[in-house]
């Protein structure tokens, strides 16, 4: 049976796309961006046992080279991802789609859908094809949050089934992005337009981050030109929590505020982008 | 020290809060309604409550008056005719709400205002300025938040004119519930009524389809969530408080066989008793002109049993000291919780309730919303304790097991961060699964407003702070905000926020 490894699951959001949802993160991603808030989905668990060492509760053990997590343990302290240096988390489930759709289906009368994201979940897409069939056959909708590392295009029968992606879109300068996430961005804005083309772009968003003004300025400009009308456009202002030291530094230790981001929602009412909002 | 003169010298009192407790001091000092002697105990040991009714009623305790009667027919012994205009419509009302009795002297029904208020909208400008006068009005004269209005289920241009004046306004009274029914409310109106209550704590929402299904006709909510009939209300409302009689009990098999059934009967016995003397002894159902031109009809009033605890109860007979690993989150906890309701409600439903008629000659339940006094012991109806709420999913599920059993009104409270104020879609969505699987009432706010909605009732945080400073607050209600901050956290619920993904 296919499983995979899942982070976190929020049984109602009312931050992960229209409506109230069951949010599912899996774990891992290819991209490694300086301001991730959750840093610790990034990587896989390399059992390198750092973290057995310095659990309080015990939750954590070595058994024959892995470590193993006991959820009851656990009280969620979160020493062990504070301890690890891998950007990796030893608090993972790997799930079944039977799993997830028992979960989602116990919550189904107060859903409008579910969103998966990560982590990036497309490291999962065959996971998510199956998850997709049964939980549309429950009458609820299924969207994509996505980095955009992966060709949507190469996924036909996910698209069918998806209802649609919500993409980030970090920075339209190669360099920029290169800096930010450590990866290209060709693959990014090529998603956009496919996207944009298909119908399947829920929303677009980018973090605007402090004492950025000409990259914030390209990609709001490159973004707001091409979505006109077409999908909600989300200014997020960055935030500090969870920040890792290394994104502190580059990038900062403060909250952008509304003001400053104000600007960049004025350059997309200039473009004749009208669903921009400032998160 | 001198009661009366504690009363005259105090400096947070207005004059009206002056002159209810004097009138309270003098009617508890009689005693032409005998209290038993076991019952006199109970209360002393606090296992029952009286909520301060007092010793001698001399009126229902709330009266949900059949205002469209006013509006049609006028009323003799007010000398009103029946109104022709929103301006004489909003002038009948206010001259009747300060003839309407209850336990606080305030009317706790103000009618629905859309159903009361639409057959006079003519010119819009002109039905919000009388509306805005009719609200601040009432918030300046009837200064007491458990009096209450109503509207929906659908929606109309009244309503929505309430409902501008309610964000703009912010004053705490009157409270207000939408009556929501996922078939005749529209979403819009909905999503309407949802951004308004994170504003200003109202309006609350109440599952009409599942009151019309209890069938107890045509209804009204009233007070902090009392659902009763029209033309009708609650005579009186005790409270057990089941923490407290549950630490009477060796053990589980006792509580179920003995002590519980003990109280409930002598509670029972004892609204036999203020409702014989409501009825048989003081004037209101002989000479009222509210009961003589039938705006009320005697037998649809009912005695409300209130219940207090349910929480600390299961947690104290399963031995669980900490509240973070019972109620609302041990599912033998919750099943105690059924098994203990299901007990209380057959002992009410087969008692014969005295001069009920028309409610099936049956009392009802009623999950009080608790009171200052209470402290930490005994949370509100079946609610989770403050401080051990789990994630909002689990807190729902949990609470729909015991909405069914009270009839006469159950909700909880839920403190949402500033996100859901842009996303009332994903609360709608909450509030319409959460009726779909038997929650009765849900009522929400954001958790930086001013008006708050404190057990059930709502207080400004500003009035309260001027109690704090010892100066008078004009709203009634504002000294039990203080109390229920002060003892029961009553401010600190648990704020439902993106904290779960860190």
């Amino acid at each position: 049976m296919m499983k995979a490894p899942v982070n976190k699951i929020i049984p109602f959001s009312n931050v992960d796309g229209p409506g109230n949802r069951c949010a599912i993160f899996f774990q891992s991603c290819p991209f490694s961006c300086l301001y991730c808030h959750n840093p610790e989905t990034i990587h896989m668990c390399m059992h390198c046992g750092d973290c057995v060492t310095t659990c309080p509760t015990n939750a954590l053990t070595l058994e024959a080279g892995k470590v193993l997590w006991n959820s009851e343990k656990c009280v969620d302290c979160d020493t062990c991802i504070h301890t690890c240096t891998h950007l990796a988390s030893p608090k993972i489930r790997y799930m079944s789609v039977e799993e997830l759709v028992e979960q989602i289906k116990a919550k189904k009368a107060f859903l409008r859908g579910i969103t998966v994201s990560g982590g990036e979940c497309m490291n999962h897409a065959a996971f998510l094809l199956d998850l997709f069939k049964k939980v549309k056959k429950l009458g609820l909708t299924c969207l994509i949050d996505s980095n955009g590392y992966y060709d949507f295009s190469q996924y036909p029968q996910l698209m069918a089934v998806c209802d649609g992606v919500m993409l980030d879109v970090k920075a339209v300068d190669a360099k920029f992005h290169q800096y930010l996430t450590g990866c290209d961005n060709t693959m990014v804005l090529k998603n956009l337009a496919y996207l944009l083309h298909t119908q399947k772009l829920e929303e677009v968003r980018t973090v605007i981050l402090p004492n950025q003004d000409l990259q914030n300025e390209k990609t709001v400009r490159y973004v707001s030109e091409l979505l006109k009308q077409q999908s909600r456009y989300k200014l997020i202002r960055y935030r500090q929590y969870g920040v890792r030291e290394e994104g502190l530094k580059a990038l900062g230790n403060t909250t952008v505020s509304q003001m400053y981001v104000a600007q960049y929602k004025q350059i997309c009412e200039e473009n004749g982008n009208t669903t921009s909002i400032i998160i | 020290m001198s009661r009366v003169k504690d009363i005259i010298s105090d400096p947070t009192l207005t004059y009206q809060q002056q002159l209810l407790a004097l009138a309270r001091l003098a009617e508890n000092d009689d005693d032409s309604l005998p209290l038993k002697p076991e019952m006199k105990k109970a209360l002393e040991e606090e296992t029952l409550c009286d909520l301060g009714e007092g010793r001698a009623p001399y009126r229902p305790r709330y009266i949900l008056p059949d205002y469209q009667k006013l509006m049609k027919e006028g009323c003799a012994f007010l000398g009103l005719q029946p109104p022709t205009d929103i301006w004489e419509a909003t002038n009948a009302l206010l001259i009747m709400y300060k003839h309407v009795p209850s336990i606080t002297s305030f009317p706790v029904y103000l009618g629905n205002f859309a159903d009361l208020f639409t057959p006079f909208d003519k010119d819009e400008e002109e039905t919000r300025k009388a509306l805005r006068l009719f609200l601040l009005h009432i918030d300046k004269t009837l200064t007491d938040s458990f009096v209450h209005a109503n509207i929906g289920p659908e929606d109309c241009r009244v309503a929505r004119i309430i409902l501008d004046l309610t964000k703009e306004m912010q004053l705490a009274i009157p409270n207000v519930t939408l009556l929501y029914d996922p078939e005749r409310t529209s979403d819009e109106f909905a999503k309407a009524c949802i951004d308004c209550m994170l504003a200003t704590a109202k309006p609350s929402f109440a599952n009409d389809v599942m009151y019309r299904q209890d069938g107890i006709g045509e209804y009204g909510i009233a007070s902090c969530y009392n659902a009763l009939k029209i033309g009708g209300g609650g005579y009186t409302l005790p409270r057990i408080r089941l923490y407290n009689v549950a630490s009477k009990a060796k053990d589980k098999a006792d509580f179920m066989e003995h002590i519980l059934p003990y109280y409930v009967n002598m509670m029972l016995e004892f609204m036999d008793d203020r409702i014989r003397y409501i009825v048989e002894e003081s004037n209101f159902f002989k000479a009222n002109f509210l009961v003589k031109e039938g705006f009320v009809k005697r037998e649809n009033f009912t005695g409300m049993f209130g219940v207090v605890g349910l929480a600390e109860c299961c947690n104290h007979l399963l031995g669980i000291k900490d509240p973070k690993e019972g109620y609302g989150h041990n599912e033998k906890a919750h099943q105690l919780g059924v098994e203990i309701m299901n007990a209380i409600e057959t002992m009410v439903k087969n008692h014969h309730g005295l001069y009920c008629e028309g409610c099936h000659n049956q009392y009802v339940l009623h999950a009080q919303v608790g009171i200052d006094s209470d402290g930490r012991e005994n949370s509100p109806g079946a609610r989770i304790p403050i401080g051990c709420e789990p994630d909002l999913c689990d807190h729902i599920a949990v609470e729909c097991n015991f909405h069914k059993y009270f009839v006469s009104g159950i909700g909880d409270i839920f403190k949402f961060d500033d996100t859901w104020n842009n996303t009332p879609d994903a609360l709608l969505d909450i509030i319409k699964g959460a009726f779909a699987q038997g929650m009765r009432y849900f009522t929400g706010y954001n958790a930086d407003n001013d008006v708050v909605r404190v057990t059930g009732y709502l207080v400004k945080k500003s009035e309260i702070e001027k109690l704090d400073r010892q100066e008078a607050s004009l709203n009634n209600v504002t000294v039990f905000g203080q109390g229920a901050r002060n003892t029961a956290n009553a401010l600190d619920r648990r704020v439902y926020d993106e904290s779960a993904r860190k």
